[in-house]
């Protein structure tokens, strides 16, 4: 009767998407940050060493050489010999030379001849691996090095 | 009679506790940032001569396939190396009157040990068997001796530690004249060089 009592619906009223362009940035965020952590997979094991007396890694130079057992997965064909994994794959102490070289061509120009090379390495291999990568480093004319430790110290054990 | 609705929930928040969330996550993800014990190698040279260090001037670890240590052919447990290094480096051994004369070292002065920090070779000699959990421990403890002298001539100095200054300098973070406390770094690092040599490991 009055004109301005609105016609009422027995519908539920829609809910807002006003917010969901929100959510989805935020997703979108999230995973922009957290994807660029791992851009390898293991294959190695890698419970690195303890050490206090660190320095930081200059990510945007340096190349990742992992080393260790094979991880589990991997044990049955590899065996659990000590290896060396650059990029995604197992490689050869004698081949690391053309796998290096390639992810150095990966980084900018201009620090491509300021290459630090990150040594990941399992506590429990050997270090005549350590030292066979070592001299090969020194043969491609890589000299800086980093072996990446986690906080903490071996003494406090 | 008129029928009530729902009233419509108000969605005006709603971006903020979006945004809300994304800080909260982004401070939490710590970004793993690497860190460990940087080295230079040698670049391979050909027919070079060894020079002669004398014996005195030589601190060499011989670290075998079962991981134990043997310092100056004498057998210590790891938690004593850096005190050892330490006395070796700092020792100072050189008469005063001779031009290699340390005067900032605050060590024995024996002169069965070093002569200065500049002529102080750390020789490392491992097994190909050695763990590298080992190795890293020892390599760990040796840098940790150059640290403390250093933080120490530093403190002396210009009353900062070394290894902080060096810290905020590489992480761009120092605040004050960079290209000075650059030059200051250098200058601590001419008083205690890191002189570590790596054999090669013996074939077992």
């Amino acid at each position: 009767m009055s004109k301005f009592t609105k016609k009422k619906s027995s519908d539920l009223p829609p809910i807002s998407t006003a917010s969901l362009p929100d959510i989805v940035f935020m997703l979108l965020f999230f995973f922009m940050v957290v994807t660029v952590m791992r851009d390898t997979e293991l294959k190695v094991e890698q419970n690195l060493p303890k050490a206090d007396q660190v320095e930081k890694l200059k990510k945007d130079r340096s190349i990742f050489i992992f080393a260790g057992k094979p991880s589990t997965q991997y044990r049955k064909a590899y065996g659990d010999e000590g290896r060396i994994q650059i990029g995604d794959k197992y490689t050869d102490v004698s081949k690391i030379g053309l796998a290096l070289k390639e992810a150095q061509s990966k980084l900018i120009p201009e620090l491509q001849n300021k290459v630090v090379v990150a040594l990941k390495i399992d506590d429990d291999t050997n270090t005549g691996l350590v030292s066979d990568i070592k001299e090969k480093l020194r043969e491609l004319n890589m000299v800086k090095i980093i072996y990446i430790t986690t906080p903490g110290n071996q003494l406090e054990e | 009679m008129a029928r009530r609705s729902a009233p419509e929930v108000n969605a005006g928040s709603m971006a903020d506790i979006a945004f809300l969330l994304l800080i909260f996550f982004l401070v939490t993800t710590t970004m793993e940032k690497d860190k460990g014990i940087a080295r230079q190698l040698p670049p391979i040279q050909e027919d070079i001569i060894p020079p002669k260090i004398k014996k005195k001037n030589l601190f060499i670890v011989l670290v075998n396939k079962n991981d134990q240590l043997l310092v100056n052919e004498n057998p210590m447990q790891l938690k004593d190396l850096r005190e050892a290094a330490i006395e070796f480096l700092d020792n100072g051994g050189a008469t005063s009157n001779s031009p290699e004369y340390c005067n900032y070292c605050k060590g024995k002065r024996l002169p069965t040990s070093s002569d200065n920090p500049n002529k102080a070779v750390i020789s490392v000699q491992n097994d190909r068997l050695t763990s590298y959990n080992t190795y890293i421990a020892v390599q760990n403890e040796l840098v940790a001796a150059y640290n403390f002298l250093r933080n120490r001539e530093s403190q002396r100095l210009y009353g900062w530690k070394f290894t902080e200054v060096k810290q905020e300098v590489d992480a761009g973070t120092y605040i004050g004249d960079m290209a000075a406390a650059q030059e200051k770094l250098k200058k601590i690092q001419q008083l205690f060089p890191l002189k570590l040599s790596e054999a090669q490991p013996k074939k077992n």
